[in-house]
């Protein structure tokens, strides 16, 4: 038998104080008002004042209104039934089936221990030239999309779900507009890809702290298959604006900010979440891809900032394409060098190359004269974007190779091009 | 000699608690907040009146007002003694694979276990003899560790002359066997083991002076030891965007410097590296003495999902370490990745103590804390006469890569030398992303300094023209500048960049730096003659992919000989003596 406190003391933004003794941090309570009942979750304590995070909001919260404490943190149900299924950012059915209780598991537990990892040596294709050639995806990668509202980043994060080779597939929406979470949906099902997936889905109208509870609850759930030995693929979709509900409640806090009104802990925070990505030594492995819109287009806004420290590598996804630049990860490194022995070589080569293209297109725009030179950077660099950079290209990595040394072959002189003298004799088109 | 005194929470934020306790409670003391059947650890760091401030080192779920607090009366500290190298330990020097064994694949908070190795037993053999007189930090027996000789040492913090009055004989003793006794004037009594204890926040003085780190540590990688040098006992910090290299860097450096031990303290950053070490190491033979890596290596690993308040602790525990193995007179380098990470845990704690916040919120006290942190590296002479050195390389992760911010300026403040890393050469895979022009040391490096400041001067000269060119053009610009300009670029292709990924490119030993360097300078010397820019432009693309393969080169192959024969005459065929 639970007590029922009523005695409500403090009612401001999503949180509320109650005063009740007993209370474990991070328990979870069923508080009732006339309007329905939601659950909410212990974030502080402080003498006999408990305060609590309202999932559904404090709107029709009165000072009377029960609140009552469930003995426990918050879970979530773990097993095979999951799969094919849609839940709420509370954990509770979104697509009018049964509910499920069997196995809960506390969500946001302890890190892995580093040394039950293994080092990922897996690629994981997609048939996506620029990022299997240039950016490649490694199993148990944590890596962001970097992208500006309007761009299809929904889609892409879709296409590579559908083409990558995984056993389950974790979908956590946040803040996802109702036509973004049916394509999702549609897109998944149309594929037949619905019955190796559990989605998550806060949408934009739903409670903001629901929003934070689904990357913790799509990763709990990722990890417990992961130790039943299975690949997962966790796509998260958008992080910037579970970062922003972060923000509106440490604000309701009265936590101080750091920067730009975001909490001193938001790369803990992140980080906690990331690194949930994982290669088992002797289980599964889960990889992780998550979209960050980056706000004004501007990479140094905490939110990228403090993923791209947190991550490795990431995708810019700019006017519909991926962008060549940005960061390699360590992770590709150890892969790509047992892809192919010119596959480490092309990549850099033809980044540098179109890299010198930037610079000539620069040139150009200012009326200088083209040189040689620059006429060969310039037919080079409209070749790669047509033909390695344009996301509809669908081709294996092994092609995308040949084709590299194609174009590096039209384009250049053997000399030109920085590859070592071995690699242009073996590879170079005769 | 610790007794328990408990206090109660009364307050839960985080992993901050706010603890009543009854008798009195040292500053920075450890304690422990008991939950069911699970005592978490935690540090207090505040008092006021009858309430503590406690940071928990662990996640804090679960803790109720009311729940009982331990103290311990103890500052939180390391356990030194033989069996450290080669372990992979947690913030706290919880040994992970132990940690492993016991809990599985996760880390289960409250499990604490004996950082050194209790069972092992190690061959000691005897310095001292009964009778003899010793002060702090003198060598009362050794025990071979790996490759090194492990000196057991009296008490760091042993006050004045003490007699030996037993001392164990030549035989094998587990760590925690007694192994000697000391008695002083008073006819106080110790008994001592081969593990000592320290506070990881108070530096150990034990030494006779703190001399000027001179000599160069080489670590292989050109840019560095030709242009920014690194002195052993020296401070260098590696600041960069993210994606810029800097845990390559640090990684190449564990592997290839030339120093006795390395320390790296994995703090606040990504597990997959850690595990890159922990898994690759084991099996690298370290080309100074044909051992595994491992043997000379430790790991502190307090990964970003690892609690917050372990991070801070991390850094502390390794430059503690690093500072017990100078005591035997060797020298370690103590690789932090990353500054930036420890002093956003400092910003958290500041932040739920409501302190009033400084730059970007992070504590007032920022600089002084970044200061005595690296100032904890250095070259000192020991009590008999000999050396050893801590050497500190400190990467920092500037939020939004811009250098104003408060943790990189307090940095450079402190440091001796600093390794800018650009995104702009990065994202032109440049490797090591090292700024040439930006970058500074104020070490002596092992270079001709009139040679090294040529070749600086010819990358600045070079870098003046490209901006030039960009707004007059390539016709706007005279051909002897043009050729300057493709000297700077040739410069940077050949001896800047280093290929990580290729064995022989990825580690230039000094000896051969020097030799690659005096050539390379005698083309950058010699006047050439071209009639056409493009002429020119191929000519130094096929000399670049030349000297690109030269490196790649083992300088004891016959091929070596033969490409510099080729890079000679092709310089010949343009150089003009006129």
């Amino acid at each position: 038998m639970r007590k029922v406190h009523t005695n409500i003391e403090q009612i401001a933004g999503n949180v509320i104080v109650v005063k009740a003794d007993g209370v474990g941090y991070r328990e979870l309570a069923e508080v009732r008002s006339p309007f329905g009942t939601s659950l909410a979750q212990v974030i502080r304590l402080d003498g006999e004042r408990v305060y609590l995070q309202v999932f559904a909001g404090s709107r029709g919260i009165a000072t009377d209104s029960e609140v009552r404490f469930l003995g426990h943190t918050m879970r979530v149900p773990f097993s095979d039934a999951l799969l094919g299924r849609v839940f709420t950012g509370s954990g509770t059915p979104r697509d009018r089936g049964p509910a499920i209780t069997e196995n809960m598991t506390p969500i946001g537990g302890p890190s892995a221990n580093p040394a039950k990892r293994i080092i990922p040596k897996n690629m994981v294709r997609t048939g996506i030239p620029m990022i299997d050639l240039f950016n490649t995806l490694v199993e148990s990668q944590k890596l962001p999309i970097f992208s500006v509202a309007g761009e299809p980043y929904n889609p892409l994060l879709a296409r590579i779900a559908m083409q990558a080779e995984v056993d389950v597939i974790v979908l956590g929406g946040m803040g996802l507009k109702h036509d973004d979470y049916l394509f999702f949906r549609d897109t998944l099902e149309s594929q037949g890809a619905l019955s190796r997936s559990v989605l998550f889905i806060h949408t934009a109208s739903d409670p903001v702290v629901e929003c934070l509870m689904v990357p913790d609850l799509a990763l709990a759930v990722a990890e417990q298959f992961a130790l039943q030995d299975k690949r997962v693929l966790v796509l998260l979709t958008d992080m910037t604006t579970f970062s922003d509900a972060m923000k509106e409640v440490a604000i309701t806090m009265e936590q101080i900010p750091s920067n730009r009104g975001y909490p001193g802990d938001l790369y803990s925070q992140l980080a906690s979440r990331y690194e949930k990505a994982v290669d088992f030594d002797t289980a599964g492995s889960i990889t992780i891809l998550a979209v960050t819109t980056m706000p004004g287009d501007d990479v140094t806004h905490p939110v990228p900032d403090n993923t791209g420290y947190i991550t490795e590598g990431q995708f810019y996804l700019r006017n519909g394409r991926i962008e060549p630049f940005g960061s390699l990860s360590r992770l590709k490194q150890l892969v790509n060098k047992s892809t192919r022995e010119d596959h480490r070589t092309i990549m850099d080569s033809m980044i540098q190359l179109y890299a010198s293209y930037k610079d000539t297109l620069e040139k150009q725009s200012m009326g200088f004269r083209m040189s040689g030179w620059d006429s060969k950077l310039l037919k080079y660099g409209q070749r790669f974007e047509a033909e390695m950079m344009d996301l509809t290209v669908n081709i294996p990595i092994e092609k995308a190779l040949d084709l590299g040394w194609a174009i590096l072959a039209d384009c250049f002189d053997r000399a030109e091009t920085g590859i070592p003298t071995k690699l242009v004799e073996k590879f170079w088109p005769k | 000699m610790s007794e328990a005194v408990p206090g109660t929470v009364v307050g839960v934020n985080g992993n901050l608690l706010r603890v009543r306790f009854a008798s009195a409670v040292t500053q920075n003391e450890v304690a422990y907040a008991v939950t069911g059947s699970t005592r978490l650890k935690a540090e207090v760091i505040r008092v006021r009146g009858d309430v503590a401030d406690l940071q928990v080192f662990e996640d804090t779920t679960d803790l109720r007002v009311g729940s009982p607090v331990e103290f311990s009366r103890e500052l939180l500290s390391v356990e030194l003694g033989p069996g450290l190298l080669g372990s992979i330990y947690d913030g706290l020097q919880n040994p992970l694979p132990d940690l492993a064994e016991q809990c599985g694949f996760f880390l289960q908070r409250g499990t604490y276990l004996d950082p050194l190795n209790r069972t092992r037993r190690w061959p000691f053999k005897p310095a001292v003899k009964a009778g003899d007189t010793v002060t702090a930090a003198q060598t009362l027996g050794t025990v071979p560790e790996g490759i090194f000789e492990h000196r057991i040492m009296t008490p760091f913090r042993l006050t004045g002359a003490w007699k030996v009055e037993s001392i164990a004989a030549t035989g094998e003793y587990a760590v925690a066997d007694p192994i000697a006794t000391l008695v002083n004037e008073h006819g106080e009594r110790q008994e001592l083991t081969m593990i000592q204890r320290w506070p990881v926040k108070m530096p150990i003085r034990a030494y006779a002076e703190r001399l000027r780190p001179v000599d160069p540590m080489v670590t292989k990688i050109r840019i560095v030891d030709t242009f920014f040098p690194i002195a052993r006992g020296g401070t260098y910090c590696i600041p960069g965007p993210f994606g810029a290299g800097k845990t390559v860097l640090q990684q190449i450096t564990s592997r290839n410097a030339d120093v006795d031990i390395v320390i790296i303290a994995a703090c606040g950053e990504r597990a997959g590296e850690v595990v890159e070490t922990l898994r690759e190491f084991p099996d690298l033979t370290d080309p100074r003495t044909g051992k595994s890596l491992m043997e000379r290596t430790l790991i502190i690993c307090n990964t970003s999902s690892m609690p917050v308040a372990a991070r801070e602790a991390s850094v502390y525990t390794a430059v503690t370490i690093a500072e017990y193995y100078r005591q035997m007179g060797l020298h370690v380098l103590l690789l932090a990745d990353s500054t930036s990470r420890w002093a956003q845990a400092l910003r958290e704690v500041s932040g739920r103590l409501e302190e009033i916040p400084g730059e970007e919120a992070f504590p007032a006290y920022l600089e002084s804390v970044i200061a005595a942190f690296y100032e904890r590296g250095g070259l000192v002479r020991l009590h008999d006469g000999g050396t050893g050195s801590v050497t500190i390389g400190g990467t920092v992760s500037p939020a939004g890569g811009n250098f104003e911010e408060p943790v990189t300026q307090s940095t450079l403040k402190v440091v001796g030398a600093f390794h800018g890393l650009s995104r702009e050469r990065s994202d032109a895979r440049r490797y090591p992303a090292i700024h040439p022009l930006e970058s500074w040391s104020k070490y002596e490096g092992v270079f001709n300094r009139d040679d090294v400041a040529f070749a600086r001067k010819l990358l600045r000269t070079g870098n003046e023209v490209s901006q030039m060119m960009k707004v007059v053009g390539e016709e706007g610009t005279s051909i002897d500048d043009f050729i300057l300009y493709l000297k700077g670029e040739y410069l940077d292709a050949v001896y800047l960049q280093q290929d990580a990924f290729d064995e022989v490119d990825s580690a230039t030993p000094g000896d051969r730096q020097e030799y690659v360097f005096a050539r390379i300078l005698k083309i950058l010397k010699t006047r050439m003659h071209f009639t056409e820019k493009d002429e020119a432009r191929l000519y130094f693309q096929k000399l670049t992919q030349m000297t690109k393969d030269w490196n790649r080169i083992g300088r004891d192959k016959p091929e070596f000989k033969q490409t510099e024969e080729l890079i000679e005459k092709s310089l010949a065929e343009v150089a003009d003596y006129a």
